[in-house]
């Protein structure tokens, strides 16, 4: 028979003290992995939500919330930064069609803009361009292959589509929406009493397979269509405001036509061919927009009204009139000019590593916008942040292990009174004493590791219980049997779970030690002349 | 087999003086000699066992086992040569209660360094009549049967010397005669020197040699009563 099995037999014997004493150990071993799991999962993701780009440029001022409000979609997003300075990170056309290389844009492979500050229902509206999904990536596997956006359905935006919008896969889950459907976004961000853009409805034309990142708690829409929502653009200057009177006025009873008229072909209150009207209603609209320089009395009409001024956005016939926001139904879209845009933020991905830290100081120098690093916005929060948070509750689940520790101590060791008998038995039968003290340590570490594996199994399954409520507010996915995150240990990564159970074992053989010298120390004369 | 010389054990008391329990000038049994040693309660007699055991030592004296005197041993090496070579038969049976009967048995073996040999057990548990209880736990067997896997138990690993502590104080008259045959018929089969301490002359009759512990002993006990053993008990 072995030793082990002798220990076995005797925590057998105390059936419900032994039950007892493993529960609280399984309790707090499954307090630790919920900890270390969830914690190290959402951090991880956090990370990787951080990753794929180099740099975030936006208004001056705090770093940690240019970060927080463009890569986890949290805070309020600070003031914008004017559109010509996202120029310098592109290539574009000027209006002789020539192409002009951005100030910076040779040391970009990517600048993809952000534009905030608006949401539908509980998720943040971007506005961007679609570039966001062909161009960056988030995270990377453990081969070092980055992770690249994947659609579960649909496909990306086209830049041509302006109410075009994909939505992240828990986003779409939880507002409903499907590939087709139509809705509003609400100016400003979880505010109930914020206006609701009723007559800028966006398409669903791509749903996003999980990420993994607060991307898929995110909406996101074509920044054209964005900027033309009522408000969204930025107000002109008084030179800029200049404008023949009586074309002005003339213009405006020419639009409240067309309005009009959109409005009875949405409802369908006028044949078909008043479609054909609108058309030739718009024609002139743009005859006399290139004439003038009216001042926009909405984002809309400022579309219409400067169509001329704006040679790089080409406005867009829409196939087919009947699918499309009622907004464009009867006839072409044409951009915000570029003097009315501003972005919030540009994400900017670079063609070499070391452009980031010039970058980085260039633009920090600068008055008009700042830039990050969000890998180390990231890792700021989390080391001055969360992780001590982390490390309270870690701190908090290990004592909760020792004091289950603890238990397994006091459980043996007033079970040592009854059991010097026992122990007296052993010794006569020729047991040494180191032999009685190693079954009583053997004990220990029995408890501890049966109620550590089963504390593990707990942990994980409460993590399986609540994971759509992980996923839901934080819109990281966990698994059931998703092992903590790998942590730098000992010269190699290795997932703490995995040093758990080793370090129960450690826990057990300490607090075991005092009843195995209990045991050591039993005088076997007087041990078997206890009455039995 | 068993040579036991000038042994002398005392118990120290609390203010320091020393209260003699044992002083043997010679004792022999021989191999396969059975033996009985009558003496009343409180005369030594578990006490002499547990020295001839190893699990005490004398103060002084000699106690030679197959040519090895087991007072020069560390404890480990006593601890070692009680597993192998000593059998023990206590008044209380002293079986494990969470291990059924073949694992009571397969314990004796345990501490040794052959290990256990589960075949023996069982054919050492079938030999006194509990063959079809091996995996009874003791709460579950009779009396007479504990005492029976007892004797099983102590027969495990072949010994050398088997000593039985009043191994029928316990057990009604039917089952005392049993146990008393069983123990004789076994160590006369396997040669092992039986030494028996009793406390009546019951079963003295039986037995090829019967010496009485007050005829060896040269320490007289005290009028009022038992003297205590080293550890504090009373001695039997």
């Amino acid at each position: 028979m072995s030793l082990w099995k002798i220990a076995w037999r005797s925590i057998q014997q105390r059936k419900l003290s032994s039950l007892l004493t493993g529960l609280s150990i399984a309790l707090g071993v499954a307090l630790v992995v919920i900890v270390l799991v969830i914690h190290g999962v959402v951090s991880a993701s956090f990370s990787e939500a951080a990753q794929g780009y180099h740099l975030i440029l936006g208004a001056k001022g705090g770093k940690l919330q240019l970060t927080l409000n463009t890569v986890f979609h949290l805070s309020q997003p600070i003031e914008n930064v004017p559109y010509s300075f996202f120029k310098e990170f592109t290539e574009y056309q000027d209006k002789s069609g020539n192409l002009v290389r951005g100030k910076y844009a040779s040391a970009v492979e990517a600048a993809i803009p952000y534009c905030l500050g608006d949401s539908y229902k509980d998720f943040r509206v971007v506005g961007t361009t679609p570039d966001l999904f062909e161009k960056l990536s988030y995270g990377a596997y453990p081969d070092g292959t980055p992770k690249h956006y994947q659609f579960a359905q649909g496909s990306n935006f086209d830049m041509r589509d302006f109410n075009a919008a994909v939505i992240g896969a828990v986003a779409a889950r939880q507002a409903g929406l499907k590939l087709g459907d139509h809705f509003p976004i609400t100016h400003g961000i979880a505010d109930e009493n914020a206006k609701v853009h009723d007559e800028d409805l966006f398409h669903v034309v791509g749903i996003l397979a999980p990420t993994g990142t607060p991307n898929d708690r995110a909406v996101f829409v074509n920044m054209e269509g964005f900027y033309l929502i009522g408000d969204h653009a930025k107000p002109l200057s008084k030179q800029e405001d200049s404008i023949d009177g009586v074309l002005r006025t003339h213009l405006e009873q020419l639009q409240s036509v067309h309005h009009h008229l959109q409005r009875a072909v949405r409802d369908k209150d006028v044949p078909a061919t008043a479609a054909a009207e609108i058309q030739e209603a718009d024609r002139l609209i743009d005859e006399i927009l290139r004439e003038t320089k009216p001042q926009p009395t909405s984002s809309l009409d400022a579309a219409k009204k400067t169509a001329g001024e704006e040679t790089e956005h080409d406005a867009v016939e829409h196939s087919s009139s009947d699918q499309q926001p009622p907004r464009v139904a009867a006839g072409k879209q044409t951009p915000l000019p570029e003097n009315q845009r501003e972005v919030t933020a540009v994400l900017l991905l670079l063609k070499n590593d070391v452009f980031s830290q010039v970058l980085y100081n260039k633009i920090n120098e600068g008055n008009v916008a700042q830039a990050v690093f969000p890998s180390r916005e990231v890792a700021n929060l989390f080391e001055g942040i969360v992780g001590h948070v982390r490390m309270i509750l870690l701190v908090l689940a290990v004592l909760v292990v020792v004091v289950a520790g603890v238990g397994v101590m006091v459980s043996i060791y007033n079970s040592m009174n009854d059991r010097r008998r026992e122990i007296g038995i052993m010794r006569a039968l020729g047991a040494a004493r180191s032999t009685v003290m190693t079954i009583v340590l053997m004990e220990s570490v029995l408890l501890a590791l049966l109620g550590g594996m089963a504390g593990v199994i707990l942990g994980h399954v409460t993590i399986g219980l609540f994971a759509p409520f992980v996923t839901a507010t934080t819109g990281v996915m966990i698994h059931f049997w998703q092992p903590a995150p790998a942590i730098h240990f000992a010269g190699t990564y290795i997932s703490p779970e995995v040093i758990l159970i080793p370090a129960l074992l450690v826990l057990a053989t300490i607090v075991g030690f005092l009843p195995a010298l209990i045991a050591y120390r039993t005088d076997v004369a007087r041990a078997l002349s206890d009455a039995p | 087999m068993l040579r036991l010389q000038n042994i002398r054990k005392a118990y120290v008391e609390p203010d320091g003086s020393q209260l003699p329990i044992l002083e043997i000038p010679e004792f022999h049994v021989a191999a396969g000699e059975q033996m009985v040693l009558v003496g009343r309660s409180g005369s030594g007699k578990t006490t002499l066992l547990q020295i001839i055991a190893g699990i005490s030592r004398p103060d002084s004296g000699l106690v030679q086992i197959a040519g090895l005197d087991i007072t020069q041993l560390s404890e480990a090496g006593r601890d070692r040569f009680r597993a192998e070579r000593i059998g023990y038969v206590f008044q209380t049976f002293n079986l494990l209660p969470a291990f059924s009967a073949l694992e009571n048995v397969l314990l004796g073996m345990t501490f040794t360094r052959t290990g256990r040999d589960a075949t023996r057990s069982e054919d050492l548990l079938k030999r006194v009549g509990l063959g079809h209880r091996l995996t009874h736990r003791p709460t579950a067997l009779s009396v007479g049967e504990q005492q029976r896997v007892a004797v099983a138990r102590a027969l495990a690993n072949s010994p050398k010397v088997l000593l039985a502590d009043e191994p029928t104080a316990n057990v009604d008259t039917a089952n005392q005669q049993q146990i008393i045959d069983l123990l004789r018929e076994t160590c006369a089969e396997e040669k092992i020197a039986l030494v028996m301490v009793t406390h009546t002359q019951e079963v003295t009759s039986q037995f090829d040699r019967v010496d009485r512990l007050a005829e060896i002993n040269q320490v007289r006990p005290s009028v009022t009563g038992t003297a205590p053993t080293e550890a504090g008990g009373s001695l039997s």
